[in-house]
């Protein structure tokens, strides 16, 4: 197996790093660079826990090759907050108790994230399924959405 | 294992082409990294479509579209024009997973995956679309329908790749519509899918249609029964339930973890006439 | 304030209890700090990976792994063979985690290997080669039973069956509890109905695959870093199993990322450990989704009988049920509990209810959330609602003629004491959500659910620091917020501000045995021991001031964070907050610290009704719930927005449970959905919002009247959803899960038959 040298951007901070053809970019970011805040439930991309921003895109990062980030921008929940400024959605997943076990919150994190970058004031439904790539067995969603909506609108007002 | 990132087709193919042992395109990487993952494939050597410009584009062309094959599905659904003129393929495609899924799945890669439940496959089919694949030996165009010969396996020969799925011009009053059954609401493979693509003339008449089915069959099929049930009717009620009987006749399916034969023959016909009604009103007629 | 003195809870004011304050595990959660199983490394650590057996029986002639062996990066491998064949009670436990002579299912583990990365690994599992014979498999539980069936274990004699069987068979034992006789019942009764249901197997489905980082020492002393739901088991069970004395193994329980049960016993941590002390160095092991689904422990399938006879004035008469339930490949289905619960919800003179404990070639079941009880519950709580329509009586008032109360004796054997069934019926009754209008195809239903709750050994500390701020060690892993919970309840006793108090889940070796968290017991016997060791420290701080003050410790009380003279003739004296007697600490007496150590008792079994609507698409049998209603028992809620999650987390895995989980075997006897995309776990638009109505009717077994809520939350569903379905589609579903084929299968069935009639 030849292994591959990428240089890529990880929350704003330039990355250099060595990697095996078949490691996912979730392998390196977990096992090469710490960053296990990203988490894996399936590595098949069924459950949402390993969801990072790609290039201003949130996608499954078990489903992207290490190989894959040369040159691009990657944002994970490590890089959510703003220094010691939490961002309004992690407030309100505190707030309304939006996790339980918390191992399917960095995930829904950054999915809500990208969905409200994209639409900012998203109904009960959009929201669910902009979000059904991720899963949660504990809470049964009712307070993530509540979250999210909360979350939405604090930051409608800006 | 090895992996390249070439910035065009011409190096992609020789890549491909040139390689001993097996040889992957990488587009969004939603099947092949899974398959990979569950060692079903170990290719040799893995070739990233996705740094190719003009793979990336969709461009206007006579009247239709030209898809790049490493268009994801969030890109084509950001596609105001093609969302107009197509609405039912674009369904299909952004029906694939979810949001994170939706940021890298492609057609072309849903396509050459060539699983019979492909759901963006039945309307590409439905709709005539045709596939620009370029290989060493030069470039052809072929329907899409001719790309999967059973499951995973294509009639692509070695070193060829699909650059584009072409969508045709549009005639007026025209719509098209794919529906799929699942158990969920997301995040679930097709049990049944139907597409339906069909035209009206000024009086509401129908004159063309394609109706295709996937997950009935070792491949997404082509149902010109359907079709020609549809064709001089004003698509009502009676020309309706022709169409599902024909839908229905046209399965072949199997009894697996997702459904039994029985519920997949009996859906396929309620799903292609859901589909039709729908792609009537998209294509300006009334039921 | 005397120590052991219960406030009562319907009337007292607490501070905190019933507030909802920021979990203190809370900020390391939503910045991905928190560790959890699989986020810990150590230097030099390998990669474990476990080869398992594709067949679901096969006799294991051999095993060699001479191959592997010789792979650059392989540091060691294990077999059954690196195992001490120990006590007889864990031999269960040892086969399971590392299959002997016989592999017992699809994904039985039969080999480790330990390798420098994860592909040098995964390459030296493909090296190994075992010699399988294989054997024919039974992987249905009435299958299971029949004489002549594949036989897993030629030593298995049913227990309790009297006389004793000659023969083995695949049937573990026989269960039966009850009073009266239902035979006499059903005479009595005006209407009486009998059927058969059956339910397939679920997976608990944590999005947390088991990990664990395990390392051992030249010295025979082991480390443990695992996620579980009871390191205390794990450290106990893996001494054994590896034959250590306990005190050399620290196991540490990290974040754990659900659990529902599935992690209360071993699997991977044994191997873990062996691997580690053959390689000399740290080995971490990682379960796949995959191997998650096939090889950890799902809950059982079931087959039941039921029968029930009603007055018209809607009075039960007489209960039966038959319950046979496959627990995989080891005796162990929770039958027991399933035949206990059956009818715990209802007041009656004749009832009998009989379980069959049955093994087949799937993996070994493990608890689920009130595990045993949902599925009878569905059946129980389906006949009911069916005699309810029969004799034409609302099912709330059918069950409310029936509901159990304080002093009525169980089903299962003991007399009640005081429930809140009657309150949370009448909630429901009361609830808009209950006479809202139905949609076209559209069914309402509703159904019961009883679970009894445990205590259990527990031990808490809890230390006094010097600038007033309190350490709360507690030895049940956090599965659902409980730290917070612990937070509070010592605040309040103590009379300090909950951000003063943090608490922290102690590894084995810091804090005396806990038992496992599970069967709802930590809110309330960690709950109980925290209020009991912060009341130990209060005695202690009233002591120390009493020292400062010159007068006799009995002169002392303890009010709003302060000591203060029981009375002017005590003496004259201004209080003494926790933080100045803590600052003086090491002047009077060293260091404060209070303690409790329990094996605790008067769970307070609980009660929940919920409220389901469904539509059902006529022509593919789809279902979908429009509208859903949790009323649940909680004694008293200590933090309501982690009750309200649990009511919430429970009744969606129901929903699951009752429509589109299932294990799927092939005839080869294989799992055939092993993901998450063919294993149907709801998604967030799958659902709607889930209401809940918290009812509290104090235990009188709790100081705060507290019971467990994490379970009974997943009784009721299966049967709300089937009897909601079962309205909306005009007939009655007996089999779970109700899938779109087999709703389908069902209303064009019932449409045949009114066309042939
Ligand atoms: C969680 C999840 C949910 C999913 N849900 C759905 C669903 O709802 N419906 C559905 O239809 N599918 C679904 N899929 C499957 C998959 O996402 C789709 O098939 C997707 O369209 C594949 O596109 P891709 O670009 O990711 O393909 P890749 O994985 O990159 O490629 C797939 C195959 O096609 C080949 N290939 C790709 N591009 C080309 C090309 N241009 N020329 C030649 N060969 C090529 C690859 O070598 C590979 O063999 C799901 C997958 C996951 C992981
Ligand atoms: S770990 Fe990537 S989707 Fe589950
Ligand atoms: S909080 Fe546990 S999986 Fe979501």
């Amino acid at each position: 197996m030849s292994t591959v040298r990428v240089s890529t951007t990880i929350n704003g901070d330039a990355v250099a790093y060595l990697c095996e053809v078949d490691e996912t970019l979730l392998d390196v970011l977990r096992d090469r660079l710490g960053l296990t805040g990203s988490k894996e439930g399936c590595s098949t991309g069924d459950c949402g826990a390993c969801s990072v921003m790609l290039d201003g895109r949130v996608v499954c990062s078990c489903l992207v090759l290490g190989a894959e980030a040369e040159g691009r921008d990657i944002r994970t929940v490590e890089g959510l907050a703003a220094g010691d400024k939490l961002h309004p959605l992690q407030e309100k997943f505190l707030e309304f108790a939006a996790l339980q076990c918390g191992v399917c919150t960095p995930g829904f994190l950054v999915a809500a994230k990208a969905l409200l970058d994209r639409n900012p004031d998203p109904s009960e439904t959009e929201i669910r399924f902009a979000l059904a790539g991720n899963l949660c067995r504990c809470t049964g969603y009712d307070k993530i959405v509540r979250a999210v909506q909360s979350a939405a609108a604090e930051l409608r007002k800006g | 294992m090895r992996y390249e990132a070439p910035t065009t087709i011409n190096a992609a193919v020789k890549l491909l082409a040139g390689k001993a042992g097996q040889a992957r395109v990488l587009a969004g990487g939603t099947d092949l990294l899974v398959q990979m993952r569950t060692d079903r494939v170990a290719p040799d050597l893995i070739v990233d479509v996705k740094r190719i410009p003009a793979m990336r584009a969709i461009a206007a062309k006579s009247g239709g579209f030209r898809i790049g094959a490493a268009v994801s599905g969030a890109e084509l659904g950001a596609n105001k024009a093609l969302r107009k003129a197509w609405p039912g393929v674009v369904e299909a495609a952004n029906l694939i997973g979810s949001t994170q899924i939706q940021s890298r799945a492609t057609l072309a890669g849903n396509l050459c995956n060539a699983s019979p439940a492909a759901d963006s496959v039945p309307a590409l089919v439905a709709a005539g679309a045709s596939a620009a694949v370029a290989g060493p030996r030069g470039k052809r165009t072929v329907p899409v329908e001719s790309i999967a010969v059973g499951p995973g396996k294509t009639s692509l020969k070695k070193g060829e790749i699909v650059e584009a799925i072409i969508l045709p011009k549009r005639a007026p009053r025209s719509g098209d519509a794919y529906l799929r059954f699942i158990p969920r609401t997301e995040m679930d493979i097709a049990v049944v899918g139907a597409g339906v693509n069909l035209t009206l003339d000024s009086k509401g008449v129908c004159t063309a249609a394609r109706v295709a089915l996937g997950a009935v069959a070792e491949r997404v099929i082509l149902v010109p029964e359907a079709a020609a049930a549809l064709v001089g009717t004003k698509v009502d009620a009676a020309a309706l339930k022709r169409l599902a009987a024909a839908a229905s006749a046209a399965c072949r399916p199997i009894d697996d973890k997702r459904g039994t034969k029985e519920f997949r023959i009996k859906v396929a016909g309620v799903l292609a006439r859901r589909a039709a009604e729908t792609a009537l009103k998209r294509a300006g007629g009334s039921k | 304030m005397p120590l052991d003195s219960n406030i009562d809870p319907a009337t007292h004011k607490f501070n905190l209890v019933g507030t909802r304050p920021l979990r203190p595990d809370g900020v390391d959660k939503v910045t991905g700090r928190a560790k959890f199983g699989a986020d810990a490394n150590a230097p030099g650590m390998l990669v474990g990976k476990i080869l398992r057996s594709p067949h679901p029986h096969a006799r294991i002639r051999s095993i060699n792994t001479a191959k592997a062996a010789k792979l650059p990066g392989v540091k060691a491998i294990v077999t059954a063979a690196d195992f001490k064949e120990g006590k007889r009670a864990l031999r269960d436990v040892l086969c399971n985690v590392m299959a002997r002579g016989k592999a017992l299912y699809d994904g039985h583990a039969v080999a480790a290997v330990a390798a420098t990365s994860a592909s040098v690994a995964r390459k030296a599992l493909k090296l190994i080669q075992v010699d399988y014979e294989i054997l024919p498999h039974v992987t249905d539980v009435d299958e299971a039973m029949k004489p002549g069936a594949p036989l897993l274990h030629d030593d298995m004699i049913t227990a309790h069956v009297d006389p004793a069987p000659k023969k083995p068979s695949n049937v573990a034992a026989r269960c039966e509890f009850g009073h009266g006789d239902p035979e006499v019942g059903f005479k009595q009764a005006d209407v009486v109905i009998e059927r058969s249901f059956r339910t397939e197997a679920t997976h608990q489905g944590y999005i947390e695959p088991h990990a664990c980082l395990a390392s051992m020492g030249m010295d025979g002393q082991g480390e443990l870093w695992v996620c579980t739901q009871g390191h205390y088991m794990v450290r106990n069970t893996c001494a054994a199993l590896l034959g250590m004395d306990v005190s050399k193994l620290r196991v540490t329980a990290s974040e754990i990322g659900g659990g529902f049960g599935g992690k209360t016993t071993v699997f991977i941590e044994p191997v873990a450990l062996a691997l580690s002390r053959k390689a000399g160095k740290p080995v971490k092991i990682v379960m796949s989704r995959e191997e998650v689904f096939r090889a950890s422990g799902p809950t059982s399938s079931s087959s039941m009988d039921v029968k029930i006879g009603v007055t018209k004035a809607g009075r039960i008469t007489g209960a039966l049920a038959e319950i046979r339930m496959q627990g995989g490949a080891f005796a162990g289905a929770p039958v027991e509990l399933g035949a206990m619960s059956a009818f715990a919800c209802y007041d009656l003179e004749h009832v009998k209810s009989v379980g069959w404990d049955v093994v087949t070639n799937r993996p070994k079941q493990a608890a689920y959330r009130a595990p045993g009880a949902p599925m009878v519950a569905f059946a129980v709580e389906s006949v009911l609602d069916e005699l309810a329509r029969k004799i034409g009586m609302d099912p709330i008032e059918l069950r409310l003629k029936n509901a159990a109360k304080e002093g009525t004796q169980s089903s299962y054997g003991p007399k009640y004491n005081r429930i809140g069934l009657r309150q949370c019926l009448e909630a429901t009754r009361n609830h808009p959500h209950y006479t809202a209008p139905l949609g076209p195809n559209e069914g309402r239903g509703v159904a019961a659910g009883f679970w009894f709750n445990f205590g259990g050994q527990t031990c808490v500390s809890l230390n006094i620091n010097i600038d007033g701020t309190v350490a709360l060690a507690v030895g049940t892993p956090d599965i659902g917020g409980s730290r917070a919970s612990m937070c509070m309840i010592a605040a309040e006793e103590l009379g300090i501000p909950y951000d003063k108090v943090r608490a922290i889940v102690a590894d084995t070796s810091s804090l005396g045995y806990n038992d496992i968290s599970e069967g709802s017991r930590v809110t309330f016997s960690t709950g109980l021991a925290t209020i009991q060791a912060a009341r130990d420290a209060i005695g202690k701080l009233c002591a120390r001031a009493a020292k400062t003050w010159g007068i006799s410790p009995e002169a002392v009380v303890w009010e709003n964070g302060h000591a203060k003279p029981s009375s002017p003739n005590a003496g004259d004296f201004a209080p003494l907050s926790l933080a100045d007697i803590a600052k003086k600490a090491g002047n009077t007496g060293g260091p404060i610290a209070g303690h409790f150590e329990v094996n605790a008792d008067g769970a307070g079994v609980s009660f929940a009704i919920h409220l389901a609507d469904a539509a059902v698409d006529p022509e593919t049998g789809r279902v979908q719930i429009k509208r859903y209603t949790v009323i649940q028992d909680a004694g008293k809620a200590v933090h309501p927005s982690y009750v309200e999650g649990q009511f919430q987390g429970g009744a969606v895995q129901g929903i699951g449970w009752a429509l589109n989980e299932e294990y799927v075997y092939g005839k080869d006897g294989r799992l055939q959905n092993a993901g998450f995309l063919d294993y149907r776990i709801p998604v967030a638009s799958d659902l709607p919002m889930i209401d809940t109505v918290i009812v509290e009717v104090p235990n009188p077994g709790h100081p705060y009247g507290v019971r467990g809520v994490g379970e009974t939350s997943i009784v009721p569903p299966l049967a709300a959803i089937a009897n909601a379905v079962s309205a909306a589609a005009d007939v009655r579903l007996t089999e779970l899960p109700m899938s779109p084929p087999r709703v389908l299968k069902a209303i064009d069935g019932k449409a045949a038959g009114k066309a042939r009639r």
